[in-house]
This record gives C-alpha cells, structure tokens and sequence, in this order.
C-alpha cells in the first residue's frame, strides 16, 4: 500500500501518458497489420502535428485550431502514404522501411528548419490545463481526461473494424493482401483509411500529450514513437486492444521508473521491455503465429 | 543379399497445433536405391522431407541415417494434449538439430519452388554449398592464408566438375535467376551435390518439364546415383518418372502411408487408385 | 579494346592510391589553414570515416540481409573507448570536474608516448602516442566486437523488422548507460570528453579507414562472404546448404560492430571532443541513408556516398544555409534549409532511383575504362574534357588494391 500512495503521482502520470502512447500505437500496429510495415514517419507526424498546433494558436482561438490541426494531421498521413509508400508497393519490404525512414529524417529537418532548433512552447487549452485533485496528488485534468478518452476511441475504433464494411476489408487485408486483393478488395482505400485513422488517433494523442510536457522540439516525436511502436510490438503487432495494454503498461513503468530516480533509464527501460518480450513471446501477448512455408 | 540402410523414418508424427501433416509415417531407403514418395496433392509429402532435413522438429518420432539417430522427438508441452498419434512414450530422447547439421552429416535436398541464391551467379550458387567444408577460418579466409587459397582453388575446381557434369559451365557468370528453368531445376541439384551428401532428397525434380525434359533426367537422376555412390528418395507426380526409375514407392495420403512397394504392385494398389481418383459415392 | 591483365590493375591500383595519398599529403603542408580548400580535408577526414562506417553497415544490411539499426551505439562504444583511455592525466581533473578527476588514472597513449620518448627522445613520443592511438583504436573495436556479440546472442534470433527494432532499442540502451550519473567516474555522465590524443594529419584517417575496408572487401569475396550473401538471398536454402545460420549471421554482426567501434573511434578523434548526445538512431539513419545512395550491397558504392554525403551536408550545400547558394540569394535560405533539400534528394533517391549510385556493382578498372570508352566515342564530336569522372575512385582503389 505504501508503495501505491508513495507512486501515486507518477502511476497517474503514466496512466496518461499510456493513453496517449496508446492513441499513438495505434497507428503503428494498424499500418504494420496491413503493409507490414514499421512506419518509422508515424512519430514525427505527432510532432509535427504539435509543432502546427502551436503555429495555429497564435493566430485563431484553440478551439477552432484543434480541429484544424487534426485535419492537418490526416491529409499529411495520407500524402506521406500516397507520395512515398505506394509507389514501392511491389519493392522489397527494406525498400518502404527505408522510405519511411527518409520521410522521418525530412519531416525533422523541415521541422528543424521551421522552428529554428528553437523549443515552442505549446498553447495551453484551457479546460485540459486545469488543476485537479485526486486521492490527494495534484495533476492536470489531461491526465485525468486521456486514459477515459483513449478507451472511448479505441472501443469506436473496434466497432467500426468489426461492424463495418470497410472494418471487414481491413481485417481481411491484414490477414492476406494478395488474396483480398483477388477478392475484389480495393487495396489502396483500405490502406488510404488506416492511414486516416492513424494519424487522427496521433494527432489527438499529440494534443493530449503536449498539453502535459508544454514544450515541442523537432525531435520530440521519435522517442514517443519508438514507444508506442515498442507498445504495439509487446501487445501483439495487428492487435489493437494489444497495443492499448502495451502502451498503458510501458507508460506506467516508465514512470515508475523516473520516480525511482532513474530518469535516463525510462527510455532505456522500454527497449529491455521489448527485447525481453521478443525473447519470450516474439508474437506479443495477443499476436498470432505465422509458420514460414518451405 | 541384404541391403545396407542408410534412411530409416519411424513413425514421424508431424503436427501444426491438432491440424496433423504427417501422421505416423515409417519408410526406409537403402544403399544405391532410388525410392519415390508420391500422394496426392497436401498429403504431406514435402512436409515429411521438411522433417527430415530438420526445417521443421517433428511432433513424434525418430530418424535414422546409416544406423545412427539424427532426428528425435516426443511431444511436449501443449502438445501433449494434442498429440493424436499412436507412438505417445516410444520415444524418449530430444533431438532435433538445424538444417545444417544435418546437410553436414551427409542429407542434402532440392526445393519445390525453386530456391536459388538470386543475387549469386551459378557458379557462386555451387560454392556455397561446399562453404560447410571448409576448415580456413573468417580470418584465413580473408586475408588469404596458404591455406585458404589451397582451398578455394579446390572448392572452385569441384564446382566447375559439377558445372560441368550438368551442362552448366556455359552460364557459369550468369546470375543464377537468370537461368531458364530447366536450368535452374539442374543447378538446384550439382548445388545439392556440391555438399557431397549420401542421400538426396530430391522434391519435384521434374515439375514443369515436358515428357522430353523429363526422361532426360531420369538419366541423369540414375546418372548422380551411380557416379556419386548415393541413394536418392524423391517426391514426384510425374508418373512415368517415378514408374521408370524407382526401385520401391511409398504412397501417402493425408499424411499417413497407404502403400508401399514396387512400381507395379502400387499401379494396381486399390487405395492408391482410390487416393488419387476418388471413389463414387 | 585492349583488356588489362590483373598485374596492369594492381600496379595501377597501388598507383593511383599512392599518387593520391601524396597528394593529400602534399595538399595539407601547401594550403594554408584559413584557405576555404580547407574544407576538402574536413570532408576527406570525416568522410573516410563515415566511409568505413556504412562499408560496415553495409555488410550487415546489404550482404548478410540484417536489417540492423545499431550502428550509432556501436559508434558510441568506441568513441568512448577511444577518448576515456587517451585523455592525459594532467587534464582529468578539468574534463571529470564533477567526478573527482574520473576513475581512469592513466592514459595509454600517454603512457606510451612518454615510454618511448624517454629512449628516442621527440619522435618517440610521437611515435608512442601513434602506437598508443592505434592499440586504442583497436582495443575500441574489440571491446565493440565484444558487447556486440553478447547482444547478438538474442537479437539475432529475430525476423528483419523486430531484429531493426530491437538493435534500434540496444543503441538507446547504450546511450542511457553512457549517460548515466553512477557510470560518469568512467563516462563523465553527459558531460564532454575532450583534450585527448589525436591525430595530426589527414592521412591517419584516410589510410586507417582503407585498410578497415580492404579487410571487409576481403572478407566479403572470401567463402564467407559467399555465406553471408547465400543467407540474404534465402535463409532456408542457405541452410540447407549447411551454412550455419546463427553462426555466420554472429559472424557479421561482429565484425560490423568492430568496424562500427573502430569507426567510432577515428569519429572521436575527428570531432576533438565527444558526448553521447548526438549519437542517437538519427545518426544511424544517416549512415543507413549513405547505404542506401551508394546502393545496398556495393561497397563502392557505400564509400561514393559518404564522401558526397559528407560533402554536401558540409560544404558544398552550405551556402542553402547563409543565404545565397550559386548566385542566388534569397530570405527563405536561413540555417537548416540546407538539411531540408538535403532529406528532398535523399527522399527523391530513394523513391526513385532506388538502385543507389552503384547498384549492387563494384568498381573495377575493365568497368571504369569501359566507361570512359563509351563517353569518349559519345563526346568525341563535342570535344568534352573528362575530368568529373577523376575523383569518382579516390578511396575506391584502396579496396580495389586489396583484391
């Protein structure tokens, strides 16, 4: 118990911070089920969706801004999916990492470029900023808000894959892309709405998640996306609920981990996570099995 | 006169969760023989070559290869519960080695869909496979020690033979793709031979091939048999193939041995018929 | 049409690498150091040694068929190696100011130098500080080598991307420690390491980074070499050919890691001071993305693509930063656009020409004359000088000497 009250402030902490990996990890593990790739860009989108929304608050009220950031946020997804993966559609899988990895390393630059290397303070969102109390620890409402908000999208996010017809083609694409190709499936819609939901759930975790570290760099989009990356590999990649669990537990740990004083662990602790969970389960806890066919 | 054994399969149990790919399947190859394994289409058969060479550890069961146990298993684990075959505690011992060591100890095979080294040219293709022999270590080899260079001269003079031997000295820079493919069909097995093996597992060798191609290699499947003193068991569905040249047959069907015997007794075997061509409800 | 035997390339070969050499020389003792020509040696230097980096990451990447992203932590490793050991005493009280002087007492090339100097007098010193630095360097490889083989003892059981990420993961693992306060006696935590030993002249580089890739070149057309290709192209039939995979796979990654370390170290000489910071999965990217230009599976290739990679982000593209770049000036040129078209050509390359400069060929004089045959019957109407094709095999020749 004494371990509960004394960690309090910081499993609150990571509860959110989870959530917010989650809404992130979900567009790894989504991409990843359908093309079977690491979209190294996917971090580097959430900030650059944090670098926007601090351009628009300067010049339009936040509540206008938001919205505009998250269809920002999703026309740029898509065009990194149109402009840079699709053409190698037929490549070797090393081929589209490899551009996704140049389309990370050009979306910092330009972001290097924009900001000037200059840190930028985010807009603070009135209501998300407010000051609570719980169980006696202080914290900002955004820490309460993510993880209720986080499970309401994810639940949406079920439904539509297992109600919906476009839900239907996803789940079958993920499980064979050639044959639902055969199948009549319109490949490139399902990969061009993966891509719009993935980047809605990043930009909404962007908000969420720089409305609690205040400030956003050029580079402070790859460390959270190599989390939640690390998050949807230890779920299950192609799971979705896998990935949320992941995510919660990676942030919680994490945090637990800097209230230990250990602070240039908590990066480090992820990656022994994942390499722990490669070892034991290479599937993640909820992922399949694939047998290689000789 | 008995035979010298050098292949003995027993009971081979090979299952993927309760889905059972092979189920209890015993055969044998001796000496100089030239042994089919035949069955219709999914009955198992590359799966059981899979086992063999060690790709896949089977659920139960051993193998042998002149006398002495390469292979064996027992189900373990969730397995247990699954495991559907007859042999549950024949078997005691582990062990289930990785592909190479069992091309070492003297089993090499050919692939279905063929398996080149597509950014190698032919001539590399045979190399490699003799790369298992070689005693040089990284740093002999390449800093070119006396040694080092006395083998590779030795490695690249046996290739060429076998280049040779299989009409390939011609395409001997070309990238290995690149080849037509009967070709590569034919480099697929000097590169199995490269590895000097005592049996050879050959899976489809004659797929795709017209009734020419094929008698032709009939001559020279009996051709390798006989001028590398090994024993060959192959998986074919071209039946004027496997009638002309093998000595025994072994017939599967939905993983489990329906029949076996010579050319003759399996063409009026009723349940290979039955197999293969169904029956009338 | 004449075809060279193979003694007429080896002479030519060692030739032009000496002729080259000497030129490096000569050219550092005549340009003076305010000379804006300068900036050819910066881009050789570090060149040479980003060079011998991506040749490394190459034959992980494009000739065993690992796709690993370790390369910066690998880096990092020998860098640290390098500088812990060559720091003077008399200066570890200032560089370890928040840890007592740091726990290392001593300083190999120090050691060595003084060793030395005390028999032959200046040039001994000069000559044990090179023995001290090159023991160094390699004791920096080694220990990479070392730490290598114990990460690859899991990882390299993985598939391609979850072996990526898991590498990726590895570096950061590193970088952590590196920074870490209870290892800063030994790391200095996340502060500088600076004042140690390092060289003096261009060549140090240059012909150590060539003699690092001569052995890769080898080592890649060896039988090993042969193995490693067989088990990019088809894991399953490579070891059905009796290749090992776990073996040779470890095999690579280790004398990859080495170089990397090795690298690392030249690096840490190169900059004159060094901390962790930069040595992040960006700086793997980058060394990925010189692969990647050159064409996966050509060391020609890898080392044609440092040098331009480390001439453009240095030098020649820097004018994109200042404000005017080839006459033109504009507002929107500010520090980092050059960064940004920079990522545009790298992203252009990739998407398409993905082939890189050399695809998967290597230089060879029948192909570098043959080259220059079809251009001449091609310009001969114009009268056009032949000259952009000179530097095109600089370093080239160094591996090519080796063969």
């Amino acid at each position: 118990m004494n371990f509960f009250v004394d960690n309090l402030p910081y499993i609150l902490a990571g509860i959110s911070v989870g959530g917010q990996y989650a809404l992130i990890a979900i567009g790894y593990t989504m991409v990843y089920g359908i093309l079977r790739l690491i979209n190294f860009a996917h971090g580097d989108m959430f900030m650059v969706a944090g670098l926007v929304m601090v351009y628009l608050a300067a010049s339009m009220p936040i509540y206008i801004a938001i919205p505009v950031v998250i269809i920002f946020t999703v026309v740029l997804g898509c065009t990194i999916e149109v402009v840079a993966y699709r053409p190698l559609r037929s490549a070797p899988r090393m081929s589209i990492m490899i551009s996704a990895i140049g389309v990370s390393y050009l979306l910092q630059n330009t972001a290097l470029y924009v900001t000037g290397g200059l840190t930028q303070t985010y807009p603070e969102i009135p209501w998300l900023a407010k000051t609570v109390t719980v169980f006696g620890a202080h914290t900002k409402m955004v820490t309460l808000i993510t993880p209720f908000l986080t499970i309401a999208l994810v639940i949406a996010l079920v439904m539509l894959i297992k109600y919906t017809k476009i839900g239907m083609a996803m789940r079958a694409v993920s499980r064979d892309f050639e044959t639902s190709q055969l199948m009549g499936i319109d490949i490139n819609r399902v990969i061009t709405v993966t891509f719009i939901i993935g980047s809605l759930l990043a930009a909404i975790g962007s908000v969420l998640y720089f409305s609690n570290y205040t400030g956003v760099m050029p580079t402070s989009g790859s460390m959270p996306g190599l989390k939640a990356f690390v998050a949807a590999v230890f779920g299950g990649i192609g799971s979705i609920p896998g990935a949320v669990i992941g995510a919660f537990i990676i942030g919680i740990c994490e945090n637990i981990i800097k209230g230990m004083e250990l602070t240039v662990f908590s990066n480090a602790f992820t990656f022994v996570l994942l390499i722990i969970i490669l070892m034991v389960k290479p599937t993640g806890l909820f992922g399949e099995k694939n047998i290689d066919k000789v | 006169m008995s035979k010298e054994n050098i292949l003995r399969v027993s009971d081979i149990t090979m299952q993927f969760g309760g889905v059972v790919a092979v189920d209890d399947l015993s055969l044998e190859v001796n000496k100089g023989e030239i042994i089919g394994l035949i069955g219709p289409n999914g009955a198992g058969k590359t799966t059981a070559f899979n086992v063999i060479t060690g790709v896949y550890a089977p659920t139960n069961g051993a193998v042998e290869l002149n006398g002495e146990v390469i292979v064996e298993n027992h189900p373990q684990g969730k397995m247990k519960s699954l495991y559907k075959g007859k042999n549950d505690g024949k078997y005691k011992n582990v062990k289930v080695p990785t592909p190479d060591k069992i091309t070492k100890l003297g089993i090499a095979r050919t692939f279905q869909n063929i398996r080149l080294f597509k950014g190698m040219t032919v001539f590399e293709n045979v190399l490699v496979a003799m790369h298992m022999n070689l005693e040089s270590d990284m740093f002999g080899a390449a800093l070119r020690s006396k040694k080092a260079k006395i083998e590779e001269k030795a490695m690249r003079e046996e290739a060429m033979v076998l280049l040779k031997m299989f009409g390939l000295e011609n395409n001997k820079d070309d990238l290995a793709t690149s080849l037509p493919y009967g070709k590569q069909r034919h480099l697929e097995i000097a590169r199995a031979l490269a590895t000097k093996p005592k049996l050879l597992l050959l899976d489809e060798p004659a797929a795709g091939m017209n009734p020419q191609e094929s008698a032709e290699l009939m001559h020279l499947v009996e051709r390798i048999r006989d001028e590398f003193d090994l024993s060959v068991l192959m998986i074919e569905h071209h039946m004027q193939v496997v009638m002309g040249i093998c000595e025994r047959i072994y017939v599967l069907d939905y993983g489990a041995l329906i029949a076996q015997g010579n050319p003759e007794e399996i063409q009026n075997n009723p349940r290979v018929i039955e197999a293969y061509l169904g029956v009338d409800e | 049409m004449t075809e060279l035997t193979k003694r007429t390339k080896s002479i030519l070969s060692v030739a032009v690498c000496v002729a080259f050499l000497a030129a490096v020389y000569i050219g550092d003792m005549v340009v003076p150091p305010t000379s804006g020509m300068r900036m050819l040696f910066t881009v050789l230097e570090k060149g040479s040694i980003y060079a011998l980096v991506a040749v490394s990451m190459n034959l992980l990447n494009g000739f065993t068929g690992l796709f690993s992203l370790g390369q910066a932590g690998f880096m990092l490793i020998g860098a640290y190696t390098y500088a812990i050991f060559s720091i003077p005493t008399a200066m570890k009280d200032s560089v370890y100011q928040y840890f007592d002087g740091g726990l290392i007492k001593f300083s190999i090339t120090e050691i060595l130098g003084n060793a030395l100097g005390g028999v032959l007098g200046d040039f001994g010193v000069m000559l044990g500080e090179h023995i001290g630095m090159i023991f160094l360097m390699l004791c920096a490889g080694l220990l990479t080598a070392g730490v290598a083989a114990l990460i690859g003892l899991p990882v390299l059981r993985l598939k391609s991307d979850y072996l990526a990420i898991a590498t990726l993961g590895f570096a950061e693992i590193l970088r952590a420690f590196f920074q870490w306060k209870a290892a800063g006696p030994i790391t200095n935590s996340s502060n500088l390491l600076r004042s140690y030993t390092t060289y003096d002249t261009p060549l140090f580089p240059l012909i150590s980074a060539g003699i690092c890739v001569a052995f890769i070149v080898l080592l890649i057309n060896s039988s090993y070499g042969r193995a490693f290709k067989a088990i990019r192209d088809d894991e399953i039939a490579a070891e059905a050919m009796g290749v090992n995979l776990f073996k040779h796979k470890q095999m690579s990654f280790i004398v990859s890691s080495f170089f990397a370390g090795f690298g690392g170290a030249l690096l840490a000489m190169f900059q004159s001071s060094v901390a962790s910071t930069p040595f992040t999965s960006n700086m793997t990217y980058e060394i990925l993305l010189i692969v990647v230009i050159g064409g996966i599976g050509s060391v020609t290739g890898s080392i044609l693509g440092a040098y331009l990679f480390v001439a453009c982000s240095e030098w020649w593209l820097r004018g994109l930063d200042s404000g005017t770049f080839l006459g033109i000036s504009a507002a929107f040129m500010r520090p980092g656009f050059r960064k940004v078209v920079f990522a545009v050509i790298i992203m252009c390359i990739v998407l398409f020409y993905s082939r890189g400069i050399m695809g998967n060929k290597e230089f060879s004089w029948d192909g570098f004359l043959g080259f220059f045959r079809k251009r001449d019957r091609k310009n001969r109407k114009t009268g056009k000088k032949k000259t952009s094709a000179k530097k095109h095999n600089k370093d080239t020749d160094i591996e090519e000497e080796a063969r």
